[in-house]
């Protein structure tokens, strides 16, 4: 099982600050269209992508345990 | 709070940033703050709301910190940046430097501040007279798709 966080917009689109997604090892970019799709996030390539809290490639696999966080362009400071 | 780089939900005191970095080497401490402005290009905003993915932020202002080291060499660093509802004039970010010479702690300061608003997962919702909305990439000049954004991405904002 894949945890997914959403943040910013995303969450708000979503709904969901936190889904599961019950897969083991794809890719960045095959979760991604998993939850475009299931979630209607067309933003969703806007994000960055961070695994276990560290920026991503989509061609990272993923595994079950992993946490993947998309993340909306920041705006701190 | 032992952490010299750290996300809260309570009201900044610089002090606590300048009393982590002030030392003995130290010839210059230098600080920066960022605060919330009321008028932006005409525009009204009544408060704002930060949202962090927090142990990730607090892992990534503590890289900017070690990069500022790779490059000022002699330097300590301390962020602290709030989350939640801020009012007009509230200080969202506080920064301090201290170098054994003022130039290096101005540069590195500035270093942080940009590094921050490029790459650290905090996001800012402005609430405005007329509506309200999640800010992105406040230039709209840089494309995410796919990629880590880079040291050489330093924007003016």
């Amino acid at each position: 099982m894949i945890n997914v966080l959403f943040f910013a917009e995303l969450q708000e689109t979503s709904g969901h600050e936190k889904v599961t997604v019950d897969e083991d090892g794809l890719s960045v970019s095959e979760l991604k269209s998993k939850l475009s799709t299931a979630y209607e996030l067309s933003r969703l390539d806007q994000a960055m992508i961070a695994v276990n809290e560290e920026y991503s490639q989509e061609d990272t696999v993923v595994n079950s345990g992993d946490v993947v966080a998309f993340i909306p362009p920041v705006s701190g400071g | 709070m032992d952490k010299n780089y750290w996300i809260t939900k309570e009201p900044i005191n610089p002090g606590d940033c300048i009393d982590k970095v002030v030392r003995n080497e130290a010839g210059a401490v230098n600080t920066f703050m960022g605060t919330v402005r009321e008028f932006t290009k005409g525009k009204r905003t009544l408060f704002l709301e930060y949202q962090a993915y927090v142990p990730m932020a607090e892992k990534k202002l503590e890289q900017i910190g070690d990069e500022i080291k790779e490059k000022w060499g002699n330097a300590e660093i301390a962020i602290v940046h709030r989350i939640g509802r801020l009012e007009i004039t509230d200080i969202a970010v506080a920064i301090a430097v201290s170098t054994p010479h003022r130039a290096d702690a101005f540069d590195a300061s500035r270093y942080a501040i940009e590094r921050i608003k490029e790459m650290v997962p905090i996001w800012k919702k402005e609430h405005w007279e007329d509506g309200e909305k999640w800010l992105g990439d406040q230039k709209e000049n840089i494309s995410y798709e796919a990629k880590i954004p880079s040291k050489e991405e330093m924007r003016d904002d």
